[in-house]
């Protein structure tokens, strides 16, 4: 008998439909994974089994979890399966847990809840739970506040607070999105594990097929509130019935086509970064004792020329994204230089910076925070025109914006719109028109990808791949996320703990890593390629 | 994937409609309007001719020829509170433009500029704030004397790190955004990116405390003309009819309720107003619903 | 821990600091002379020549500050002009009446202001928190001034139920003067808790948003349980902040409220002082309010730390 049986579910949230005729099952001590991209559905349907639904959601259909009719259960008896009988792991683990209680405190908390077991019985067999995730008493005591955390060592709680009554089944939706690609292959380690050992079905959630090719038994593609396609792991990714699964599938092991490709050493140098780095200013532990700084870019050398395209990689912290902004000359480094086109650009003021800063743009992360959403998009895109030294006439201006809209496939009549009017992907796009306007040698981009959907994520790789074919645009892509790092890079470089660890040709650096970082990095990305072929492997 | 605490921006015609679907602030606007309009027809019209005493009226109860009664010279009272409002709004409007005309460059600068000038900003700030608008209308009062001005200045200085704060803390949260970043990247400068990005951003945040700080100025300058800090007779203003009324709460207790009613209705009027705004136009609050 | 904390009062001293030399700006150098301030314009060149000897107005600046800031330390503020005594008799004759006319006003608003947001919030958009929060929308609104009047009005003139005003001393008994300090203190503390219902309320829902309150809900906690547990801790953090500022309006809301009961409080001697140009007993009461402004607000950052051991950090 199934444990868990969706049966023609559909979800509306006031008038809006958010799922319609989902039908999903999960057995005792399988593990299914849930597919599809932002605004499919997963987390709702997730949110569904739990009965955590906002308000005015409305679901008709049958879910039965255990032989319980959960849509027609009181709240009283969800109240007893959830954290019993059902676990359940989110996505952001730096906010899923109370600031102000311990960690001992919230993992006791749903123990003495559903088991009436006095405090410190509670505080026992929530100490053993939480060695068992990995957080030993000797460094993480009971008496932990979570803000003492980082974001592995959270989700790891959270875990613990899910599983510590071992449920029946674990739903976890999107678990390791947060997290840099070492932290998410140790926590799918540990998922996976701790499935293994109590016989829990699991719910996988995620956007990303690879993660679910690793873990998942069987799988459920999601699109627009519909189930395109269920079945087998290995069978529905190798045989790619549906075109939603192909589509899917080739987006994530998209490789933007780039005819020519950079020749190294063939100019000199665009980019040069001589021993930079940068201190912050640590905590104080003691009144006394003066802060110990906190080194977050050490000593770090780097060049780029033109039209080169180069990768920075390496775990969240590392210093990648600081670096990137002392390039920029946003940030002021405590050491060491940096030149553009053989002139120095640390330490001088922001008028003289004018040149430099024509010739060097950025694209960020994230789409939705990267305009300012009062301003239209002929000002937006248009803003660093204020670089130039003859300030274009107003229509040689809305010409020029125009003429970029166009470069990144948008058209002329987006420049009236408000930032709020387009998609995610689209707005990457105006991030890009943005820093192409002026005409740059090189653009930084800082995870220019990672926070769009594969198919809008492929489409956007394209993109920069034509811009630096056509346009001779040097790049340097700021990622945790080595596959960028494939499809993009010319060189990778690979960063740990502030310095430097390992540069070379992409393909050397990504196919034998020598450094331990490097080696840390290419075998916890997740890679839908390996994963098919050992599911395939496994089951003969 | 990433859950994006941003809802999309609004046009103004969805701002519009909202507007319209939006009871507090209807209603907040019509009292608003109506108590303005009130003021600025006493500068024409009024009832009665507030600055003649007629002894024969005094304390009358309310009736068809004086709708809230007289007071105990035989003033009519409707007329008064018509008077009083100019009074009010003047104050209360003039304080909160000295509060947000000096609090919210300062406010921005601080943000701007962090380190050392936020540092000295706060703690000034903490020292204003230590002075209500009563202590420092009771300071300048004992040395200059009492008068409407007084009130302006001690509520409007009170007003200042109000504003300050607010505008300190809404630009702080745009500062690390990433069309900040971008804007910098442009080789914009601290200033050009605070009025053409910040400002604009915490618009909606400074409209919402101003009309907070408009109906709390207007209750505070007739705290003071009720003590005989604000405004002095014969200027009629809504605290010192209310301090007229007190001893003859007995024989005439229209004196009391209908001033008191009108500050009710204006305060009332102006918070509904806050919130409607608030409501209309900050995600947060939409978000909520 | 320590470092918060002992940073919080490093502030706190210098806001004082600088406090107090605005008081002392304000009322001794701006004026010119203080002493013809206080005597009038009628007074003698002999008189005024007597006067400044006596507040040793012609000592230097910087000594007459430090004399001055170096007395309140000690409690020593200086002799009043009108009433010949020193002020630190005045005022601590009348504090008697004013602090705990303070006190049971702040405690009442914080009593019936908070279960007011948590039953609100528990049940937002429905009768009860619509209902709950027009009043409160109308509390705000209220001056308390004005209200204290409709008490008197309704309790004392119509029912007869308590004084209308003034203070039998507590020498009288602890009813009596209990008694007489029940309508300014619910006159001052309703509109209070008005206000910080209100903020109560949507501090809660804010929390009641946050991630870790479905982590709550996900381990099985039911909605009431969660609500006590989780929320409402975290969202006394914006609570404390409201009721810091707001204890700022509560002292100059009593100063206003004692003249309407004519209570023989701060409020009325510091009204009389002004009337009689008494400038010292001015200056005093304003520097002790500002002081005791001063003080809650540390007392609502030390409370912060044992909110939120963010503030604490690390052990």
């Amino acid at each position: 008998m199934s444990l868990l049986e969706i049966e023609n579910l559909s979800l509306t949230i006031g008038a809006t439909p958010i799922l319609k005729g989902v039908e999903l099952t999960v057995l005792p001590g399988e593990v299914v994974g849930l597919v599809g991209e932002s605004g499919s559905g997963k987390s709702m349907t997730a949110l569904t089994i739990m009965q955590l639904l906002p308000h005015l959601a409305r679901a008709e259909g049958r879910v039965t979890f255990d032989g319980i009719d959960i849509l027609g259960a009181t709240e009283d008896q969800m109240c007893a399966l959830r954290g019993d009988d059902i676990g359940m792991v989110f996505q952001e683990p730096m906010t899923a847990l109370n600031p102000v209680k311990t960690i001992g405190e919230q993992v006791a908390e749903g123990i003495r809840w559903h088991t009436k077991a006095g405090r410190a019985e509670a505080e026992d067999r929530a100490r053993k739970i939480l060695d068992r995730v990995g957080l030993p008493e000797a460094k993480f005591p009971l008496s932990r506040y979570p803000h003492e955390l980082s974001g592995g060592q959270r989700q790891r709680v959270v875990i613990a607070i899910a599983c510590a009554l071992k449920p029946k089944l674990l739903i976890a939706d999107e678990p390791t999105t947060a997290l840099d690609v070492v932290l998410q292959a140790q926590i799918l380690d540990l998922l996976r594990d701790l499935v293994r050992e109590n016989r829990m079905g699991l719910l996988l959630i995620s956007h990303d097929l690879a993660v679910v090719t690793e873990m998942a038994d069987r799988l459920t593609i999601l699109r627009r509130g519909e189930v395109t396609e269920a079945g087998d792991t290995a069978r529905t990714l190798s045989e790619q019935q549906h075109p939603y699964t192909r589509e899917l599938a080739l987006a994530s092991m998209h490789l933007p086509a780039r005819p020519k490709p950079h020749l190294a050493g063939s100019a000199k140098p665009l980019l040069e970064v001589e021993g930079v780095g940068r201190d912050y200013r640590g905590r104080r532990k003691s009144l006394l004792r003066p802060a110990q700084p906190i080194r977050a870019v050490d000593n770090v050398s780097l060049t780029i020329e033109p039209a080169q395209s180069v990768a920075l990689v390496g775990r969240s912290g590392c210093g990648k994204s600081t670096l990137a902004r002392m390039i920029l000359a946003l940030d002021k480094p405590t050491g060491g230089t940096i030149r553009f086109r053989g002139e120095a650009i640390t330490g001088k003021a922001e008028a003289e910076l004018k040149p430099a800063r024509r010739d060097m743009q950025a694209v960020f992360q994230d789409p939705y925070g990267s305009f300012d959403p009062r301003q239209k998009v002929e000002k937006l895109v248009a803003e660093p025109l204020h670089l130039l030294e003859k300030q274009p006439t107003q229509a040689e201006r809305r010409e020029m914006v125009a003429h970029a809209l166009d470069e990144v496939g948008l058209g002329p009549r987006d420049m009236d719109k408000y930032p709020h009017e387009f998609s995610g992907g689209q707005r990457q796009r105006l991030s890009i028109a943005r820093a192409i306007i002026t005409r740059p040698k090189l653009v930084v981009a800082d995870e220019p990808v990672s926070a769009l959907d594969v198919s809008i994520r492929a489409q956007i790789l394209d993109l920069f791949a034509e811009l630096n074919q056509k346009l001779g645009i040097a790049y340097l892509f700021i990622t945790h996320d080595l596959t960028v790092a494939r499809a993009m890079a010319d060189e990778v470089l690979v960063m740990h703990e502030g310095k430097i660890v390992e540069r070379g040709r992409t393909a050397d650096v990504l196919n034998h890593p020598s450094s331990e970082a490097a080696q840390a990095l290419v075998a916890a990305a997740p890679d839908l390629h390996r994963a098919i072929a050992r599911r395939m492997q496994e089951q003969g | 994937m990433t859950m994006h605490v941003d809802l999309p921006e609004e046009t103004i015609a969805g701002v519009l409609a909202k507007a319209f679907g939006n009871r507090s602030f209807l209603i907040g606007l019509a009292i608003t309007l109506l108590i303005v309009t009130v003021a600025l027809v006493s500068f024409v019209w009024t009832p009665y001719d507030v600055t003649r005493l007629v002894i024969a009226d005094k304390t009358q109860a309310p009736s068809w020829a004086h709708w809230f009664g007289t007071d105990h010279f035989g003033r009519d009272i409707l007329s008064m509170i018509m008077v009083g409002a100019r009074n009010s709004i003047a104050v209360a409007l003039v304080a909160v433009g000295i509060g947000m005309g000096i609090g919210v460059p300062l406010g921005a600068l601080a943000a701007a500029r962090g380190g050392l000038a936020d540092e000295a900003l706060m703690r000034v700030n903490d020292v204003v704030f230590a002075f209500p608008a009563l202590l420092s209308a009771i300071m300048i009062t004992a040395i200059f004397g009492p008068g409407a001005v007084n009130a302006i200045i001690a509520i409007g200085i009170f007003n200042i790190p109000v504003f300050a704060r607010v505008a300190r803390a809404g630009a702080l949260a745009i500062w690390p955004r990433e069309f900040i970043l971008a804007a910098r990247a442009a080789g914009k400068g601290m200033t050009r990116i605070s009025i053409e990005h910040i400002l604009p951003n915490i618009a909606t945040l400074l409209l919402v405390q101003g009309t907070i700080q408009f109906a709390l100025g207007i209750l505070a300058e007739a705290g003071l003309s009720y003590v005989g800090l604000g405004a002095q007779p014969p200027m009629p203003s809504w605290g010192r009819m209310l301090f007229d009324a007190q001893t003859r709460m007995v024989i005439a207790p229209w004196m009391a309720i209908f001033p008191g009613m009108a500050i009710v209705i204006t305060v009332l009027g102006l918070n509904l107003l806050g919130d409607g705004i608030a409501d209309i136009l900050d995600p947060k609050s939409r978000r909520r619903r | 821990m320590t470092a918060y904390l002992v940073k919080r009062l490093i502030i706190a001293a210098l806001t004082l600091v600088l406090a107090s030399m605005v008081v002392f700006a304000v009322m001794e150098v701006l004026p010119g002379d203080p002493a013809r301030l206080m005597l009038g314009l009628n007074a003698s060149a002999d008189q005024v020549e007597l006067l400044r000897n006596q507040m040793g107005l012609n000592a230097p600046l910087l000594l007459r500050y430090l004399h001055w800031a170096g007395g309140l330390l000690s409690l020593d503020f200086g002799r009043s002009y009108t009433y010949s005594v020193p002020v630190i008799d005045l005022v601590r004759e009348r504090i008697a009446v004013s602090l705990p006319l303070a006190l049971i006003a702040l405690a009442l608003s914080t009593i019936i202001a908070i279960p007011v947001g948590v039953f609100s919030a528990s049940r937002q958009g429905r009768a009860g928190d619509t209902l709950a929060m027009s009043v409160a929308q109308l509390g705000v609104a209220v001056p308390n001034f004005w209200f204290a009047l409709m008490l008197i009005y309704l309790f004392a003139v119509w029912l007869h139920l308590v004084p209308a005003g003034g203070f039998p001393g507590w020498n009288a008994g602890i009813w009596p003067a209990l008694k007489s300090l029940i309508l300014p203190a619910v006159a001052l503390a309703l509109p209070q808790a008005a206000i910080l219902g209100r903020v109560a309320r949507s501090a809660l829902i804010e929390v009641l948003n946050e991630d870790y309150i479905r982590t709550a809900r996900a381990k099985g906690l039911p909605y009431r349980a969660v609500l006590w547990r989780h929320a409402l801790r975290n969202a006394m953090i914006p609570v404390l902040t409201i009721l810091g500022l707001q204890f700022a309006f509560l002292l100059a809301g009593t100063i206003i409220i004692e003249n309407v009961f004519y209570l023989p409080g701060l409020g009325r001697l510091i009204f009389q002082a002004i009337t009689q140009r008494d400038l010292i007993v001015v200056e005093s009461i304003v520097m002790l309010l500002v002081a005791a402004v001063i003080l809650i607000n540390l007392l609502v950052d030390f409370s912060y730390a044992i909110v939120d051991p963010r503030l604490r950090g690390r052990q």
